[in-house]
This record gives structure tokens, sequence and C-alpha cells, in this order.
């Protein structure tokens, strides 16, 4: 790819670098295959399935879209969630991961390969995890020359945080975002680069399949416009950042607009907003220049004070209008997720529904260090080497990395934005170290031998810090931008090929040489850095990130231990229930329900209704009669409950129940968060609140338990529970799994006859004495 | 004979169940009925009551209570379709049948005549409390009238009540108004106000209460006035009925037979109310009256007749179900103008009353209301001595497709006009800038 602009033919260094791009396309086709087989330790540890939550939604829907066509998915109004009030999914779901899978289910089928859509959805996150390798490949090239690019390729790869979301099975909308996000930025990069028109509309159409692919598209349409209004704020303004930008904003928005779950939102919501703001200012600067290049300087200086006091005037008008507008839309602004990721305690004071999601939280130290490891330490040489010199590309390169570490610091979620900046800087941090390294090294192998070839070293290696320094200087290098880039294309492993003679200008001729063994010693000090990562990345992607969540494994003195009990229990819901039968639970496990034990369900992980969410929190820390009467009219059949208790299972729902009992409390004011805690402390043992030991979820999730041990011991909480021996009234158990995660209840058809009252009354003293023996009567 | 015997045996195999189940869906009316007795010369004292209920097709099968055989189910099957117990001092029953196997009975949809009296035992007591009717815990206690007493009583403990005091109901007491009143010696029961599911047939008089006869009544008695249910009838969700009477004596030939006239009203009756009271009682605790079945609940499009899998908003639909009554011997078409069906998510969003061809076809046809989500069609028809009538089918609506809104919006034309405008003049500027010098 380098060698497009190769420097004149007939030389061996034409050779040479035709050897390069040969090269580093075997590379970056390694690299591919290192990024698809890397993620493929799920399946061969585990199996061939869908992960988690969300994939089993996503899957649900290719495979109706692969059975109904396009038409009939777009129009799909799904009765089987919650219910009673159904979700037209359609309209509220991102198309992109969908169609995708769905196209390559569809052309493999018409090639007559017939695979299931279950494997094609399985394997589309590691297919696109190598294109993402290669867009980070392509993104780094335009910013620091091919070397960084293969590097930052390589480390896009295998970097933890990225893997996390895209190992196979895990198919999720990240899984194609992630490449649609760099993607979208190397064209824009490349529109930058080049002035063409032909990027601009390519990186319109990549950014139409990022909004169809992913809510974070507004991470673009907020960062490219921050970047426009850096370049203009420190004067690079060119014609070539107009042509990235405007039409992108035009056929970007009208194309999002295309998408039904986006829709009007594209034009009505803040997170838009600073996309239309910079779309004005960078109309006013072209004006500006305009202007400046017909007008004489005097008249020039008179046109400036006239344009900016009518220029204030528009400004005000238009930011006028602006609030106006941002007043009347529909949600107030700024949607809550976006509000949180401005304010990270937002979410907590106001929307517990988004704080309860683990992935909502803030990252904690470690969790960096596990999710980008080394990188975290490369990227500051990454920052400091893209300020020399400074491009447009460097900078935005620049830019993006400062955000999404902000954004990541919000959101543990958005480490995966990070991932790919983090890749991006350590890969030209390593590259230009190496860079230095060999350099010096060659230098002084060379040095006594061949001083006219080391020359030659010295000037390339110089190149790329001195020559860009400069350029730095100018601040408007404009027309040698494409010599630049070129240069950079064939830094890396080709430096002798570069002609020295192009950019002789050079103020100083001579060269960073270090030390010879220090220059060793670093070079070996990287290459074990490098390993380091390439370890932990492989045991990260073995052991941490290849779980699919449905199944279990815990490694015990007596080996492995396998709990299957989710499919367990979906399984015998399919077979043991009516098809039109509701099931009630918690909303974590509403997508799993519906796709693979095909029942209807109230809420499920598409948190859209916060009131149906509530009601389920509310029937969940209500005391029985009260929870059987709103499941009941909720036309519940069966509740389930996870719980870990007896296997140490920590993310049940005794452990999520607080969440309820907020959410629930956020809406029915009776459910007081208060009633449930003991000092402000959560517990289930004997010090428990009696609203906690009476609450449904306590009842539902420790009936029986005592008979497991004797002394009713839980082992997440790791304490005895509270209330050891008690009957339900409203409720039967139908089903408890083989290692009870999974508990499913049945409410108890209405009472056919009322009682009278006399009985009661006679039961009461009579059993009196035997009271105090049987606690629980 | 062999086969002979094998196919008899066969034949008897598939007899059984067929006979077992001659109480059943399609023909609800009892037929085979236990009656418990805690004395056999009951046969004789009540062979009235008997007599009738013999007469109208009804298979008695009399028991002393305390018959060690009893049972009311073999090998899962109810023996029997009704149960009659006028047993009120028995303590225990004989054989495996206690309280808790008569309130399964009752559960699994048959019915029950039970009869308290003076000194009822706690088991009496027992299976009328499941069934949500108190009798007085002072066991000696009975029900004394001093106003509405009937003048025939001989012992001047004003304790035979001439109680008029009626249900208002031509579904349980027939259309033949009860002249007479009812004669009542025994024991008061309460009820629960809450209860929904219990109804007082024959209240007694504001003046009555709840004393031992004999004895002083020392505190202020705990039932009064018309609180106090003499006989009061059950009928279950799953449409068992129940009568709970205070008095065995109700059912008597000679409360039958006497005459009867309330002290201070000069209106004599040859012949108590006793007999019409309980012959209609009967009749409708056995379900030969009041019975409701409801199905073929259809619901399509105007225009179509097929049932579509999934209505959109808006749509125009015909709802039609099927009500027929139960006559005792065959099914006729149940005539009201009361039954409503509701299009319920959550919360109804339309409620209608429909109208009936007097064939048992009750039918009307509304629009779909501007909302999308999982809707039923509900018919919940409940009227006193009917039946509970409780029919849903879920049906969800959906919103529009994406090409069923309307293409172009009049109101949207100038909008359209500027669009092609701007592109137009856009076409004609790029040109003219292109291309004139």
């Amino acid at each position: 790819m380098a060698a497009l602009e190769s420097p004149p033919p007939g030389t061996p260094s034409a050779m040479r670098h035709a050897f390069g791009s040969v090269l580093s396309a075997l590379i970056l086709l390694l690299i591919g295959v290192l990024a698809f087989s890397i993620r493929l330790f799920s399946v061969i540890k585990y199996e061939s399935v869908i992960h988690e939550f969300d994939p089993y939604f996503n899957y649900r829907v290719t495979q109706f879209l692969s059975k109904n066509g396009i038409y009939e998915f777009w129009n799909w109004f799904d009765d089987r969630t919650w219910y009673p009030l159904g979700r037209v999914i359609g309209g509220t779901v991102y198309p992109g991961l969908t169609l995708t899978a769905g196209t390559i289910w569809w052309v493999l089928n018409s090639l007559n390969i017939p695979l299931s859509v279950e494997t094609v959805c399985v394997f589309t996150a590691p297919v696109f995890s190598a294109f993402a390798s290669w867009a980070t490949y392509l993104l780094t090239k335009e910013v620091k020359g091919s070397g960084a690019g293969l590097a930052a390729a390589a480390l896009l790869a295998m970097v933890p945080s990225y893997i996390s979301r895209s190992v196979a099975g895990s198919y999720d909308n990240e899984a194609v975002a992630i490449f649609a996000l760099i993607f979208t930025f190397y064209l824009y990069i490349k529109t930058l680069n080049t002035g063409s028109l032909f990027y601009a509309t390519l990186n319109a159409i990549a950014y139409f399949y990022m909004v169809c692919s992913w809510g974070g598209y507004t991470f673009i349409i907020n960062l490219i416009p921050m970047h426009v209004l850096l370049c203009i704020v420190t004067g690079r303004y060119s014609p070539r950042l107009y042509i990235a930008y405007a039409p992108l904003v035009v056929l970007g928005t009208l194309l999002a607009a295309l998408v039904p779950v986006v829709g009007f939102n594209a034009v009505l919501t803040s997170e838009h907003f600073a996309s239309f703001l910079v779309f004005i200012i960078i109309h006013v600067i072209a004006l500006v220049y305009y202007i400046k290049g017909i007008l004489s300087p005097k008249m020039f200086k008179v046109a400036v004070t006239l344009v900016v006091s009518i220029g204030l005037v528009v400004c005000f008008i238009v930011v006028a209008v602006l609030v106006a507008l941002v007043a009347s839309s529909p949600t107030k602004g700024w949607s809550g997720r976006s509000l949180s990721l401005l304010d990270p305690t937002y979410a907590s004071k106001y929307i517990p529904i988004i704080a309860s999601v683990s992935e909502h939280q803030p990252p904690t130290w470690p969790s960096y260090f596990m999710d980008i490891n080394v990188l975290a330490f490369l990227v500051p040489a990454g920052i400091v080497a893209c300020f020399s010199p400074l491009s447009d590309a460097s900078s935005f390169v620049v830019l993006y990395i400062v955000m999404s570490v902000y954004f990541s610091g919000v959101m543990v979620r958005l480490m995966l934005v990070l991932a790919p900046a983090a890749c991006i800087m350590s890969g030209i941090a390593l590259s230009q170290a190496f860079d230095v390294f060999t350099a010096s090294i060659k230098y002084h192998l060379s040095g006594s031998s061949n001083s006219k070839d080391d020359a030659e070293d010295k000037t390339s290696t110089n190149n790329a810090s001195k020559d860009d320094g400069s350029a730095g200087k100018t601040d408007k290098g404009e027309e040698s931008a494409k010599e630049r880039s070129s240069r950079k294309g064939k830094k890396k492993e080709r430096e002798p090929a570069d002609k020295p003679s192009v950019k002789s200008k050079i103020v100083k001729k001579k060269a960073l040489v270090l030390p010879f063994e220090a220059s060793i010693v670093a070079l070996l000090l990287l290459i074990m850095l490098g390993a380091f990562y390439v370890i932990h990345c492989v045991w990260a992607a073995a052991e941490a990130y290849s779980a699919p969540s449905i199944v279990l494994t815990s490694q015990s003195r007596d080996g492995l231990h396998v709990f299957d009990d989710f499919r367990e229990s979906y399984a015998w819901l399919s077979h043991n229930t009516d098809v039109d039968d509701k099931v009630a639970s918690w909303w974590d496990y509403g997508y799993q329900t519906t796709a693979m034990a095909n029942r209807t369900v109230i809420v499920d992980n598409n948190t859209w209704n916060n009131t149906h969410i509530a009601t389920v929190g509310t029937a969940m820390s209500s005391p029985e009669k009260a929870a059987w009467e709103i499941f009941n009219s909720l036309d519940v059949k069966y509740v389930l409950v996870v719980f870990g208790g007896l296997i140490g299972y920590p993310s049940d729902d005794i452990n999520k129940f607080l969440w309820m009992v907020r959410i629930g409390g956020g809406v029915f004011p009776h459910i007081k968060e208060a009633d449930y805690l003991r000092d402000g402390q959560y517990r289930i043992d004997s010090e428990a609140t009696p609203t906690m030991l009476n609450c449904l979820m306590y009842k539902l999730s420790y009936y029986r338990f005592v008979e497991t041990d004797g002394k009713g011991f839980d082992r997440v909480r790791r304490t005895e529970i509270g209330k050891k021996n008690f009957k339900l009234t409203h409720f039967d158990e139908v089903f408890t799994s083989h290692h009870w995660m999974v508990r499913i209840y049945k409410l108890k058809p209405q009472k056919n006859r009322i009682r009278g009252r006399a009985k009661k009354l006679k039961l009461k003293t009579s059993s009196s004495k035997s009271a105090k023996k049987n606690p629980w009567i | 004979m062999m086969n002979i015997s094998r196919s008899v045996s066969l034949i008897s195999l598939f007899l059984l169940p067929l006979l077992s189940f001659s109480f059943s869906v399609d023909n609800p009316t009892d037929r085979r009925v236990l009656v418990l007795l805690d004395d056999l010369s009951l046969k004789s004292s009540h062979s009235i009551f008997f007599n009738t209920l013999k007469s109208r097709g009804f298979d008695l099968d009399f028991k002393l209570a305390e018959d060690s055989k009893l049972a009311l189910q073999r090998y899962g099957q109810y023996l029997y379709d009704g149960l009659i117990i006028f047993a009120p001092s028995t303590e225990r029953f004989g054989g495996s049948l206690d309280s808790k196997s008569i309130a399964d009975f009752v559960d699994s949809g048959r019915d029950l005549i039970l009869s308290a009296d003076t000194s009822a035992s706690d088991l009496i007591r027992g299976i009328s409390t499941e069934c949500g009717v108190d009798f007085d815990e002072d066991s000696s206690a009975m029900v004394i009238d001093h106003t509405s007493f009937s003048v025939s009583d001989v012992d001047g403990d004003h304790t035979l009540i001439a109680a008029e005091d009626l249900v208002k109901s031509d579904v349980i007491l027939g259309k033949t108004k009860i002249e007479a009143p009812v004669l009542f010696r025994g024991v008061a029961h309460s009820l629960n106000p809450t209860n929904n599911l219990v109804l007082k047939v024959l209240s007694a008089s504001p003046s009555a209460y709840s004393a031992n006869p004999s004895s002083k009544l020392l505190s202020a008695p705990q039932l009064t006035g018309s609180a106090i249910s003499l006989v009061s009838v059950m009928q279950a969700r799953n449409n068992a009925r129940v009568v709970i009477s205070g008095s065995l004596q109700l059912f008597s030939d000679r409360l039958f037979r006497s005459g009867v006239q309330k002290a201070g009203s000069p209106n004599k009756y040859e012949k108590s109310g006793n007999e019409q009271f309980v012959t209609e009682l009967s009749k409708w605790v056995f379900h030969e009256r009041g019975h409701l079945k409801a199905g073929n609940l259809v619901h399509h499009r105007v225009g179509e007749t097929d049932e579509p899998a999934i209505y959109r908003i808006k749509d125009d639909l015909e709802f039609s179900v099927e009500i027929f009554e139960w006559s005792g011997k065959s099914w006729e078409p149940y005539v009201a103008n009361d039954v409503q069906v509701q299009f319920y998510m959550m919360s109804p969003y339309v409620l209608k009353t429909l109208s009936t061809d007097k064939k048992g076809l009750f039918h009307t046809s509304f629009k779909v209301p501007d909302v999308y989500g999982v809707f039923q069609f509900k018919v919940e028809y409940e009227k006193l001595g009917y039946t509970t009538l409780s029919l849903s089918k879920q049906i969800p609506v959906r919103p529009y497709r994406h090409n069923e809104y309307e293409r172009f919006i009049p109101t949207a034309y100038p909008y359209y006009g500027a669009c092609f405008t701007t592109m137009a003049g856009f076409f004609v500027f790029s040109f003219v800038y292109l291309y004139h010098k």
C-alpha cells in the first residue's frame, strides 16, 4: 500500500519498497488471522454458543430476519416481550449488526454453504475484529506511516478490552461497531489528508453504518466537530478540512435520520447539536478566508469589523434558536446516558436503572491494567510522538485519546472506545522507538566501515523527528502533507530506501543517536514489554473473557465443575409451560427467556420502560400477597429467580435486589430502601429487617434452602440466612435447577372458596403453644 | 366364554369413566347424590324433600354419617355429583370422609347441601367455615325473634321463626314468588361482608337475635338483627354451589305441611313456604337453573371471516360470543342485555355492551384503539345467581407498517415544493456558475 507513492523506480530502493509492501500485506493478513483466532478460545473451551444476555436478543432478531426478510424485520412488533405493552423491534433496535450477520448468512447460503444462523452469529465478532485491526492499520498509517500502522494493528488485534466484547459468541453491537468507528475515523483522516470528496462521501456512508450499529455513534459526531473546532482555533483551517467535515454533517445526518431508532433524534437531541454548531462556524470561517482572499488587506480590516459585528448578531440568533430547540425537544436536551457521561454522578443520583448496570459503573484502576495492560504506559509516549510534528491527523488522534480516556473513566463499558485509541498511540510510540533504536544500532554497526550509508541512515531517522518538528513550526504544512504522509509510509523497515535528498532542506543534519549498548538494552526491553503484552492478552482471551456466562465452570480440587443451570431451566420452561404463559423475572434474564425458552416476559434487557421495570421491582420487594396481586394483574404464570447462595454465584438476584428496591421505589414510593437495610447495611442474616425477610425475593430465593445443609448457609453472602423455615402462601415451587441457580415458581390460582373467620380464631388459640416450636406457622 | 368375559370387562372399562362423568360440562345437573344422615329416621321425617329430589331424577344414596365404608371417591374418580349432609350432631364421619375431603369435593366443582342445627358439632361448623359461613360460637344458641315468630310455636320461646326476608333473585328462588313465610328453627350464622362468594338467601328480621332460649340473657348477644343469616348459599369460583342452613327442621315434612301465621300478621297460610323454598333452592344448588356456558369467542376484521393473528391499530373488528343457559334438560339461548366485552390491556380500552340475537349469539363491533400492545378480549359476567363467566382471548395489536402511512400529506405540500425548488435552484445555479462566462 505504501508502494503507491514510491520514489522514482528502477533503483534497488524501489525493489525494497515493493518487498516492503508485500511484507506488510503479509503481516496484515497474519494480524487478521491472529485477531480471529485469539477469539476462538470460547468455542474451544466451551462450545459454539451465543454468550450472555444481549447477544441472545440479537440472535433472536437475526433468526427472525433470516426467516422473514427485511421488511418484516423492519415492521416487527414483538408481542413476546414487555407484556402486555409489546415492543416495536424494528423501530427500537440498531439494525447494523443484525443486517450484517443476516447478509453474511444469506450470501453464504446462496453460495451453497449451509451454515446455521447461530454459527454465523457466533463468528461475526471475530471476523469483524480482524476488519477492525485492518482499519486500525489504515488509520494509523494516515497518521504516522505504515510502520506505526502495523504495530497498532497488531496491538489492537489482541487488546483485552476489545477481546472482552468480541470473542466468538459475543454477538453484540460492539462487535461490528468498533470496526465501524475506526473505519469512519480512518475515512475522516483520509479525507482530511487528501481533500477528496470521494472519501468524504465514503466517510458519510461509514458513519451511516456506525449509526446503524451502535448508539456510540454520538461519540463520532461529537469528536469530529471537536477536532474541526480545534483545527480552526489553532489556525489550521483549510479547504480539506471543509471537505472532510461539511459533507459528513449533511449526508451523515440525512443518512442517520433514515435509521428508525434514530429518526428525528438526529436533529432533535442535544448530542447532535455540537456538529451543527461547528457546521455553522466552519462556514463562517470559510467565508472569512474567501473574503480575505478577494479583498486587499486594508479593505479586509474594514470587512472584518463589519463581519464580526454581523457575525456576532447571527451567532447570537443561532444560539437563541438552539436554546429554544433544546428547550422544546422531547428529551429536554440530553438523554440520561449522555448526561451520565458528562456528570458521572448523574445516573446514580437520578436514574437507578442506568446506574444498576455494572458496565455503566466507573472502572477501577486494576481494570485499566487488565484491559489495556502495557498500552497504558506506552500511550504517553505516543502522545509525545504525535506532537512531533503536530499534523491535522495526529492532533485528531490526540484528541481521540483524550476524550476516550475521559469517557472510559466514567463508564467501564467505554473502555472499548479507549482501546483502539490506546492501540494507535502505543503503535506510534513503539514504532518511533524502534526507529530510533534500530537506527542508532545501525549507525554504530556501520559507523566504521561505511560512512556514507550511515549518513543516509542518520538523515532518514532524523527525518522523523527533526523534519516533522520544522513542519510543526511552520504551522501550515498543507502543501507538504502528501509528501509527509508518503515519507512516513516508508519509514519503518525501509529507512535506507528514503531519499534523503528530498528532505535535505532540514535545519540540522545531526542524527539522534543513542549509545549502542543503551539501544540494544532498550530494544530488548521493548521486545520483552511486547512479549508480556502478548502473554497477558492470550491469558485474558483464554481465561478471563471467554466464558459464555450462560455456562459456568469452576475449578476445584476434585476437577472441573460445569454449571449449566440456565439452559437447564430455560429448557424446562419451554417444555413444561404453555406457549402463551408469561414469565416474570428481573430484566437481566428477559432476553434469554424469550430467546431460549420462547416464553413471554414482562421486562427485558432493553430497559425502555422504567415504570414497567419498577412494577416488577416492586413485586419482588413486596410481601407475597401484594406481589401475587401485581403479578396476577400482569397475567404472570411463572416467576423466575436466580439464586447463587448454594454454589456461590455472586451475580444473583439477591445481590441485585437493592436495585430492584431502588427502581421500584423510584416509581412506587411505598417501597422504601431504608426498610430493607439494617443501619444502612444490606444483610440477609438474622439481623435483617422484617421487610427484607418477608419480601418476595427473599422468600423465593431461600425457600427450602435450609434443607440443603440444615443451617441455610449462603455462600455468596457468607452468612446464615435470617429466616430459615417458612412456607409460601401464594406461590408454588415448580422447578429448581440442579445447582439451585434458577428457581421457578408458579403463581397459585385464586382460592376456590373464601374461608370464614371463626376457625382462624380457634387456630390461633390452639396453636399458640406450638408456635414456639414452629415459628414459621 | 373367555372372549365374552374379556369383552364384557372391556366394555365395563369403557363404561366406567362414562358413568362417572355423568356430571360434566355439557350436562351440569347433578345426578348422583350422597345423603349423609346421623339418624336413619330422618329419611322418613324428611321424605317430602327427598321424594321431590327423586322425582326430579336424582339418584339418592342414603348413608349413615358414621358408616365406616363412606367414601366420596374411588380410584381418583368421584362417586357422587352432590352431597347432602343432614347430620348436624356428627363429630366424626366414618370411612375416609372428613372436613378436608368435603372441601376438596366442593373444589372439584361438586355441590353440597349442609344443614346444621342447634348444638351442631365442630365438624359441621368446620365445614361451613370452609365455605365462608360462621355459625354462632355458642353451641346452645338459637335464633329467637319475639316479633316475627310463628304463632303455631307452642313452646312459647319464640324460636320457630317465620322468616320472610328472602333474597330477590328469580334465578335462585324461581320465578313464582314465595308467598308464605318460611318456618325456621335453628342456629344463626353470619357471613363476612367482604366475602363476595356467599349470599344470604333467608335472613332474619331486624328484631332477631341469637341466644340460648333456656337460659337468661346475661350479656348482649353477639349476633343480632338482619346480620343473622338463616340460610345462605355459596358459589365457589369454580361454580360449585353450596347451601348452608342453620335448621334441619326447615327441610322436614312437619314444617313443610304445617300452616303458618306470622305473629301480628292477619295473613294465615294453609301451608308454609318451606317446600317451595327448599325445592327451588335445591334446583339452583344442583345446577338445574342459573348455569351459563359461554364459548365460541370469535373476532375478525369487518368484512372478513377468518380470525387474524394480529390486529393493526384503528382496525374495525367484529366480536361475538355464544352464551347458553342450562334449563335442567337442555341448553337454551341466554337472553340478556348486560353482557359486556372489554378490549383490555392492563385496563379496558374499549368496553362495549353486546347485543344478542336471542339465539345465544352476542355480538358487537368496534374500532381497535390507537394503542399497540398485547390486548385481550375479556368477557367477565358476574350476575347474582348465575355461574360466573370469565373468558379471555389474547390478541396483539401492532402499529402501522412503514408503508401503511400516507405517502403524501396535503398539509406538507409547501415543504415538498420547497424541497424540489431548492434542488432545481441548486442545479440551475451550478450550471450558471460553471458555464456562464
